[in-house]
């Protein structure tokens, strides 16, 4: 590992802070989706399929 | 159809993961929860080839990845202007794709070429390491992180970013949201 005079910063290389924020502002992105959490949509289909009593429209795939 | 119950509590706990990433392909929350239906259906069907003790996150969402893939694809070779379209899906639902606040930062993560884009998310939201992202994506570990470096210097351009300051809601959006909106 070199020192070398750091007053200007190369090409295409970002300061840790920079890519601090933006990981910081990714994860409050995909954060601000994932705390939404499970849509019923998803529960209710998994359900539909384990009770064999409730049949659901088959899906093709 | 049976399923055990741990492994379909296991893909129920990938779900909320699943949607932020297939949003984040995708730009559009419709899309994005088709994605995540088809994904788990897909996954059901294919339970035998999944093994156990592995991670089932990672392995639903390179389920995720190449139903996105090949309908990226098919959506190519029908329209010309793939990325126009993705932004433009952006504008047309603001409400749905997104919060006012993030608005500008998905705008810019739009215009990143979808390899670079997914390699970021993967690693930077999802929370995989670069060997899972690797192997989500089919690629050496050193092509995810080259694609999630020039990610980053893309994305700082693009908000130009050149310091930790100049961080955050440009002037513009910050005045709407100090007018009016709580986010």
């Amino acid at each position: 590992m070199q020192t070398e005079v750091n007053q200007r910063k190369p090409r295409g290389r970002l300061g840790r802070d920079v890519q601090g924020k933006i990981g910081q502002q990714l994860r409050a992105m995909y954060d601000d989706v994932v705390s939404a959490g499970v849509p019923d949509r998803f529960t209710e289909m998994l359900r539909q399929l384990d009770d064999p009593k409730n049949p659901q429209e088959q899906e093709k795939g | 159809m049976t399923l055990n119950p741990s492994l379909r509590d296991a893909m129920l706990a990938a779900v909320p993961s699943l949607r932020a990433f297939a949003i984040s392909l995708s730009g559009n929350i419709d899309r994005a929860d088709d994605l995540v239906q088809e994904t788990l259906l897909r996954a059901i069907a294919n339970i035998d080839s999944f093994q156990p003790g592995t991670n089932m996150s990672a392995w639903m969402f390179t389920i995720l990845r190449n139903l996105f893939r090949s309908e990226y694809r098919k959506r190519r070779r029908e329209v010309e202007d793939t990325d126009g379209s993705y932004a433009e899906s952006l504008k047309s639902q603001p409400e749905q794709s997104s919060r006012l606040e993030f608005q500008e930062f998905r705008a810019a993560l739009a215009k990143l070429p979808p390899d670079q884009r997914e390699a970021l998310i993967l690693v930077g939201a999802s929370g995989f390491s670069y060997e899972e992202a690797a192997s989500i994506c089919d690629c050496a570990v050193g092509t995810i992180k080259s694609r999630v470096n020039r990610a980053r210097t893309r994305l700082a351009d693009l908000l130009s970013i050149e310091s930790a300051e100049d961080f955050g809601p440009d002037q513009s959006t910050r005045a709407i949201m100090a007018a009016g909106g709580r986010g």
